[in-house]
């Protein structure tokens, strides 16, 4: 009789399902997985050390970049970590504002987790109606930072700028039609708290949409239930944070146990799975869903009431508006030396973390009291996700791969840095 | 400085004594310095024992401290010919020292207690040794294996007792240790397609390292501890 032997197998870099570039080298006896080795970092950009060479806040726009899923709250992580050394207290608007945008970004990442995630195990439309939504809160990102995904919204000392009071429209072309085009701007009249009020009382029922197609859908609970099971313990010791913790049952959310911003002032709950498999973790982001709505419908009720600025009133750290510089000097030299030279952030080092929609996104700041951070590092969720990897797949078939690729919700960005 | 930290921080303090040092943060976060050959213990303890419970490893971070605290542009002395916008550079050249200064490299440790809900950091510095080792942690926290490569990859700092040492993040085959500082930051070689040998070939890099805003260290007095103690009080 021939001798069986263990097959290797190469899946990626350029795989679909690999959701971006990663490499995967298993080992499968027959189609059961033995050993699965990741190959992690050809999208390395080495963030980190380009930080170290700009002034402080030249490096937000690189924190978009890093998830590019969940672009504004990575770049909370940075600013808060910046906010810590200086020592400055955000203005309460901005901070609701940027817990809104947090929320809103936790949907977006979500939505693309849900639709690519059906995509990969068989569920086709779920990537339709996920990007139709999608589509709407990248209005609103444009309509706040005037870019639809790398905002570089968020400031150390509050926000760019305040709520705009108009959306930006679509206009007809040869691809749209008038009539279309007037579906598309009728509810883009109103401010962009309007808008996003609209979206908020409309996106429970495309949830409740979402879960029809698929929690009780016979084909996708054979995919994700009793898939890539983590329990407790071994959740915690291989630092697993965010829904991949929560799905294991264990009731640990930043926003909650260690609120920044205004996560205090507002009301949600955290949902927690059960046993730890593919589909609690599905359960526990589709509750997620729920509860950021609801985040944000508190956001904006007060935000409507509570006119306010969105930054410090700091010309050391914030730049001056430009009519101020046309009539003061003061004004014209601040500017002058934030553009030039930056700000020196005083000598120390601070972890910040905040809940990501993928985890706990971290960002430890090293100061030697210049201009420029002498060393950041980035703690990205997905990368302690991506290294249980092996763990996750060991004796699962190979078409399970890619359920747990799905579930990890990995991002290249943010793994490889 | 929360009561909390404060009690978390006199515990330790009775439990470890000699073996960490505490340093004092400006933003109220608990720091250790911990000897390199007590790390294990240290780490052990700090997971098993009640009291502590930091079940769970957060991140693990490597610090070069070559230029820490050095500055690229003297402004005091430099008015009488001008500021230029670009610094001029010394070339690079690599530390071949048989022994580094014993606080060139650090490993930090950011550790989370989930039942006490505490966050707290160690730090071990290397020491003089070349390549720089420290036992590694992945026995206590298995998280720690990827992040432990990690550091292994930017920085050289190997780790003893790893299962799995190899590079993560760099390509294969690459030399040298990119997060180094004396690593330049365009890096030592560039790839392009080379038609005649009809593959992807290496060369030195052909770009020039420039500094568009150079590296200044300012007093604030804005920071000074004695000035903001008054405004507290």
């Amino acid at each position: 009789m021939a001798e069986i032997q263990n097959y290797t197998m190469n899946f990626g870099p350029q795989h679909p399902a690999a959701h971006g570039v990663l490499r995967l080298v298993l080992e499968l006896d027959g189609e059961v997985i033995q050993k699965a080795d990741p190959h992690v970092g050809l999208l390395h950009r080495g963030t980190e050390k380009l930080a170290e060479s700009k002034p402080y806040s030249q490096s937000i726009g690189y924190m978009d970049r890093l998830d590019y899923v969940s672009m504004m709250c990575n770049e909370h992580g940075y600013v808060l970590a910046i906010e810590k050394l200086l020592g400055i207290t955000v203005p309460l608007r901005a901070q609701y504002i940027r817990v809104m945008f947090d929320e809103i970004t936790r949907i977006l990442n979500h939505l693309m987790w849900l639709g690519a995630h059906g995509l990969d195990i068989g569920a086709m439309t779920m990537f339709l109606y996920c990007f139709r939504e999608r589509e709407d809160l990248m209005d609103c990102y444009e309509a706040v930072s005037g870019t639809r995904m790398h905002a570089t919204y968020y400031r150390p000392g509050g926000v760019y700028r305040d709520l705009p009071e108009s959306m930006p429209k679509y206009q007809e072309s040869k691809f749209r039609s008038t009539k279309e085009v007037e579906r598309l701007n009728s509810i883009r009249d109103g401010s962009l708290l309007d808008f996003i009020e609209a979206f908020t009382d409309k996106f429970p029922g495309c949830v409740d949409e979402y879960e029809t197609l698929l929690t009780d859908n016979r084909i996708w609970k054979q995919r994700t239930v009793n898939i890539g099971v983590v329990t407790p313990e071994r959740a915690m010791q291989l630092g697993f944070t965010g829904p991949m913790l929560r799905g294991s049952g264990v009731e640990w959310d930043l926003r909650k146990k260690q609120p920044y911003e205004v996560y205090d002032q507002v009301d949600f709950d955290i949902p927690v799975g059960v046993n730890g498999d593919c589909y609690d973790r599905y359960l526990v982001r589709v509750e997620e869903f729920r509860q950021s709505n609801r985040i944000i419908k508190q956001c904006v009720d007060w935000l409507r009431e509570n006119p306010g600025p969105v930054m410090v009133d700091d010309y050391k750290v914030v730049a001056p508006k430009r009519v101020e510089m046309k009539d003061d000097m003061e004004s014209l030299i601040h500017h002058f030396k934030l553009f030039t030279e930056g700000y020196c952030v005083p000598t120390g080092e601070a972890y910040a973390a905040v809940e990501h929609p993928k985890g706990e996104f971290g960002v430890y700041l090293v100061s030697d009291g210049a201009n420029k951070p002498y060393r950041v590092k980035i703690r990205a969720p997905g990368f302690a996700h991506l290294s249980a990897m092996s763990e996750m797949v060991e004796g699962h078939m190979l078409a399970d791969v890619v359920a747990v690729i799905g579930t990890q919700d990995i991002v290249f960005g943010e793994v490889d840095r | 400085m929360t009561d909390r930290y404060e009690t978390l921080a006199a515990r330790m303090d009775e439990r470890f004594g000699e073996q960490i040092e505490r340093v004092t943060s400006i933003c109220g976060e608990l720091t250790f310095e911990v000897g390199k050959d007590d790390l294990i213990e240290v780490a052990t303890a700090l997971r098993n024992e009640a009291e502590f419970g930091f079940e769970m490893l957060i991140d693990v971070c490597g610090v070069d401290y070559l230029s820490y605290g050095s500055d690229e542009w003297n402004t005091s002395s430099a008015t009488g010919t001008g500021f230029s916008r670009g610094v001029e550079r010394e070339p690079v050249i690599l530390d071949e020292a048989d022994e580094f200064d014993p606080e060139r490299f650090a490993v930090v440790y950011h550790l989370l207690s989930l039942q006490h809900n505490f966050r707290m950091r160690l730090r071990v510095y290397t020491g003089t040794e070349n390549p720089p080792i420290v036992a590694s942690v992945v026995d206590i926290w298995n998280g720690a294996n990827w992040f432990e490569r990690e550091v292994f990859d930017l920085f050289g700092i190997l780790f003893q007792g790893h299962p799995d040492l190899r590079r993560i993040l760099t390509d294969y085959g690459f030399i040298g240790h990119p997060f180094r500082k004396d690593f330049p930051l365009v890096g030592n070689v560039e790839v392009s397609y080379d038609a005649e040998k009809g593959r992807v070939a290496y060369q030195p890099v052909s770009i020039e390292p420039r500094t568009l805003v150079p590296r200044v260290i300012r007093d604030d007095n804005r920071y000074s501890a004695d000035l903001k103690d008054g405004a507290d009080g």
